[in-house]
Formats: C-alpha cells, structure tokens, sequence
C-alpha cells in the first residue's frame, strides 16, 4: 500500500513538472480563429457584405445526401467576389460541433481551416498537412467529392465532418455561381 | 341631353380651370413639401429597418430552434454492436464451433458539464445474455457479462491538456480505443491484442493527455493494475475490470503518439506493474509490457502492423514455464475497392510461453471481406486459418454483421 501511495505521488510530481513544458505549445482544442478574422484573412482588401444563400427544397435534399442527416435552418450565410466565396460551417465530429471555413474559388476548393475543434480526440484534421489535401478538389456528376484523403486513424468521424462540410461548400458554391449566371 | 351634357362640362371645367391655371408653387413651398416627403421617407425607411430587424429576429429565432439538433447537446447518446457466427473446426478435428454470438451490445452515454468538463461511459452486455457467470461452449444458456467498460470525468486543464478520472480504456495498441466494428476488419478482433495486451482493457485511475508539438501527443496514466492470482500466468486472465478490484499494486502507463502526417499514426506505449500478484505470493512479479504500432493509409491501401511484448519476473516460471516472456505481432494489409468493399489479410503470430524452449507459438492466417452498406453499418466474411500446438487451432469461416452511432 505504501508502493502505491509512493507511485502516485511520483506519478503527481511527473504531472506537475511536465505540464508547464507541454502548455506552451499550441493547443488541440478551441477556437483557433475567429470568424471576422477568417473572413478578413480570406478578402485582405475589404471584405465583402455577407449574403444570404436561402435553402430551397432541393438544396435541403441535396445536403441531407451529402450530410447523412437532415440540413437545419433557414438560410446560409456567405461572401463572395465575383468566383471566389467563403462559407463558415459546422458539422459534429462526434459529439462536438467543428467549426470550419472553406474558401471556393472557380468551383474548386481554394482553402479549408478548422476555426474550432471541440473534441477529446481527433484534432489532427486542424493541421495545415491534412486541410491541405483538400486544395483542388471539385464535385463529380453526383454531387460529391471527387477525391479521396488520406485519413486519421481513431479519428474517422472527425475526418468524415471535414468531408462534408468541404463537399456542401462545393455545392454551396456552385448555387450561388449558377444563381448569379443566369 | 345635349344640355345635360353641356351643364356637365361647363361643371367640370369650372372645378378643373382653377387647378390647371394654378399657380407655380415658390421655391419655399416646394422646400417645405420636399422636407415633408424627405421626414415621410425617413419614416418609411425606420419602418423597413425594423421590419427586417424583426424578420432577422424571426429568422434567427426559428433557425435556433430548428438547428437545436446540430448544436452541441448537454448530454449525447451514442452505442455499437456486433453479432458474429462462428464455424470452426480445429485442425487435430477434436473441437469445433458452430455458432451464433451477439458478440456485443454497447451503449455509450455522454455529458458536457460545461465548455471544459465532461463525463462520458460505455456499457456492454457481451454474448447476448448475463448471468451464469460461465462461458460460451460451458452449457450455459447465460454465458454473457454486463460490464461497465468506461465511465470517467475528463476536463481541459489548458488548451491543450486534458486529465481524467475514472474508469477508462488504456492507451495501448491500435483496437483498444477505437474498436467499433465498422472502423476494423474482420469479425472477430485480432487475436495478438487480445491474447498479448490484453484488448479490451480498462481500468480505474487518473490520466493526462496532451500535445508536445503538432503532430506528437502523449498520455500517461496511473492505474489499477492487472491481478495474475496463482495459477494464472496470461495478461488477460489478470484483467480484474475494476470489480472490486485489488489495489494493492498500481500500473502505470505511458503513450507517444505521432501523428503529423495524414494517414500516418506512429504510437508506442509501456507500462510498469511492480507486482501482478498485487502482494500475495512468496515473490513479488512485475510486468513490464511495450507495444509500438503503426496505422499507414495511402489513398485505398492501408497496413496495420503491430508488436507487444510483456516481460514478466522469471518467478512466474514457476506457475506457467516460459511465462517470463509473453509476446506477438500482427501485420495486416487492406485495400478499399470503393466505398462500399474492403478486402484485408493478416498474419497473426502470438505466444504467452515466449521464454521457454519449447516452440508454443500460435500463429493464424486471416482473410476477408468487408461491405460497408453504410459508413456506419458493415458486414463482415472471413476465413481463418490458425497453427496451434497440438493441432488445436480453429480454422473456418466468420460471419458479422455490425453497426455504430
């Protein structure tokens, strides 16, 4: 018994030394950037009005395909110049909203940043190496991504968010441009 | 009627003339109109900003309430299952299996207390039904266990750290965490960390977790520990799955995690014992246990390769000869052909009597399938194959079918 009260306490000591050494690095959890200052760093030169995408039948079916789930709300805000727009969205990894931002210009994916993570696990989709693959994706014939990513093991229901919300923008997009052409 | 007609013109002209010929209005008039028709549009245009500040009202207010569903819920409900049929027989044909198992039926129960604290637990009923307190082939028509596999508070102590108490799985190996039946192959789970680690494995303690940098994470966690009473000399036979549990030894554990590479995850873990007898016995036996995996995913291809190794006090040879040396591996490429089907391999090879001189060595050959009829609802089919001493592994066919939400 005494063993194991002299292993605890060790045990609490390595606790309390390492955790100045590992707090000063950055974090896995949080919100890493606010939504005025995704939108500026996206329109460096005064960024546009917000708009409003409204959500017709149609668009509600066609999200709840690529969601897997029922598409909530009335409307979606956005920016926009001329081909290029800018969408914050959330979708829940597994319990926690992830809030994201992806940026499509000329009908491919231009940016995707995680904003918040929430989650215990699964905080490696906010790496620059992972959003990365994202870059130059469009949409196939049916709507959905048409490419693949190399996943995170452990994490895959962060990683299935990332695919929707990355492949809902895409469709967001190609609303808002068509609407605009004809 | 023609003077009628008359009478009513002259009439009309007489109203009409006047406003025809009136005269131009001064500059100061219209002055005064354009400042009552500016007050008008003013007016008007408060009017409008309000209605539109109640329409974004309403709008926001119904999109609150519809969107309930997406936000983060207080408490969240979530669970996985499994039902497995087995067809085995064994090499020597002295033993066979042929049988329908609800492997598990698990149920996982969350709450957020707050931004930073949370609670979260699973519960499992394993093969169906509880409470003969046997097992499966022992005639038993209860054969099952309800077992409480996690139930910890956990709460960020800083952006990027987060402790825990509880009862929860320990941070080894590539099944342990993460074993719902859709996100691995084959029915049944792999053989080297059940026999080796030993998966599924929780325990009581406290734990921290963290990042060192990006990409590189670590856990450590002290914790009740195994319990290998006289007579037993195998890591799973130890677990005690915190009933009361004998706490006279802790554990300790420690995980590296690499992670910086997408489809990339690099992790290796000890753990210390100072004594699997938890003081009873003559000597005391500590366990030493290192695991180190890798997880790859490029594009449709995958491998899993994993190696455990438990090194265990040579007294334990006195229970169980060779015993002092536990160890396995497992290497397991797959490929997705489409959304929808997998196909995987794996060569298994494990031995709980590694110190001894005798060859014990149990190795197994898998193959199979896996249909994923939703990303969260998969079907399973796979041939094993297994080499054990004495002729007595079991080789034939799995069947499963398994879901996760």
């Amino acid at each position: 018994m005494l063993f194991a009260l002299k292993n605890t306490l060790i045990f609490i000591t390595v606790l309390l030394f390492t955790t100045p050494l590992v707090s000063s690095v950055a974090s896995a959890k949080g919100v890493f950037q606010s939504r005025a200052d995704f939108i500026g760093e996206v329109f460096p030169n005064q960024p546009p009005q917000s708009k409003v995408l409204w959500i017709t039948p149609e668009l509600r079916q066609q999200a709840q395909k690529i969601l897997g789930h029922p598409l909530y709300g009335l409307r979606i805000r956005y920016h926009r110049t001329d081909h290029k727009t800018a969408w914050i969205l959330e979708e829940i990894g597994k319990e926690m909203p992830i809030t994201m931002g992806v940026v499509v210009e000329n009908h491919k994916v231009a940016l995707v940043k995680i904003l918040a993570y929430r989650e215990s696990r699964g905080g490696e989709v906010r790496y620059r190496a992972y959003t990365n693959q994202y870059i130059g994706m469009g949409l196939d014939s049916n709507l959905r991504l048409n490419q693949s990513v190399d996943g995170i093991t452990g994490a895959t229901l962060s990683v299935w968010a990332v695919n929707k919300v990355v492949n809902l923008a895409l469709y967001y997009h190609s609303l808002v441009i068509s609407q605009t052409d004809h | 009627m023609n003077k009628i007609t008359l009478t009513l013109l002259v009439g009309i002209n007489s109203i009409a003339i006047p406003q025809a010929f009136a005269e131009t209005p001064t500059i100061e008039e219209m002055w005064r109109t354009i400042q009552v028709q500016q007050a008008e549009i003013n007016q008007l245009k408060d009017q409008l900003a309000d209605t539109e500040e109640k329409a974004e009202a309403t709008v926001n207010a119904v999109e609150s309430l519809s969107t309930a569903p997406v936000q983060a819920g207080k408490t969240t409900l979530g669970g996985y299952g499994e039902l497995h049929y087995n067809n085995l027989e064994s090499d020597n044909s002295t033993s066979s299996t042929d049988a329908v198992d609800f492997h598990r039926f698990v149920m996982f129960a969350g709450h957020q207390f707050s931004d930073k604290v949370r609670f979260f637990s699973e519960l499992e009923i394993e093969h169906s039904i509880a409470g003969g307190g046997k097992g499966i082939g022992q005639n038993d028509s209860k054969p099952g266990e309800v077992g409480l596999e996690q139930a910890y508070i956990e709460w960020d102590l800083a952006a990027n750290q987060t402790a825990k108490a509880g009862l929860f799985l320990l941070p080894v190996g590539i099944i342990n965490e993460t074993h719902e039946p859709n996100t691995f192959y084959g029915t049944e789970r792999n053989n080297v960390e059940k026999h080796i680690i030993p998966a599924t494995w929780w325990e009581a303690g406290a734990a921290m977790s963290g990042e060192l940098r990006q990409g590189l994470s670590y856990d450590m966690a002290a914790h009740s520990g195994l319990y290998m009473a006289e007579g037993n000399h195998k890591p799973r036979d130890g677990r005690q799955k915190v009933g009361k549990a004998k706490a006279d030894d802790l554990a300790f554990t420690g995980r590296l995690k690499y992670t910086a590479i997408p489809g990339l995850e690099l992790a290796a873990t000890l753990q210390y014992q100072s004594d699997v007898r938890q003081d009873e016995g003559a000597a005391a036996i500590d366990g030493t246990l290192f695991e180190t995996h890798i997880a790859w995913q490029q594009d449709q291809f995958q491998l899993r390769a994993l190696y455990a190794q438990w090194a265990f006090d040579k007294a334990i040879n006195a229970t169980k000869e060779g015993a002092d040396t536990q160890k396995g591996l497992y290497l397991e490429p797959s490929y997705r052909i489409n959304d929808k089907i997998g196909v995987f391999a794996r060569y298994s090879q494990w031995d709980n009597t590694a110190g001894s001189a005798t060859d014990s060595e149990t190795t197994q050959f898998d193959l199979g399938i896996n249909y994923w009829l939703h990303p969260n609802v998969v079907f399973k089919l796979d041939y094993q194959n297994q080499h054990a001493a004495g002729g007595t592994g079991p080789d034939g066919i799995n069947i499963g079918v398994g879901y996760s939400y």
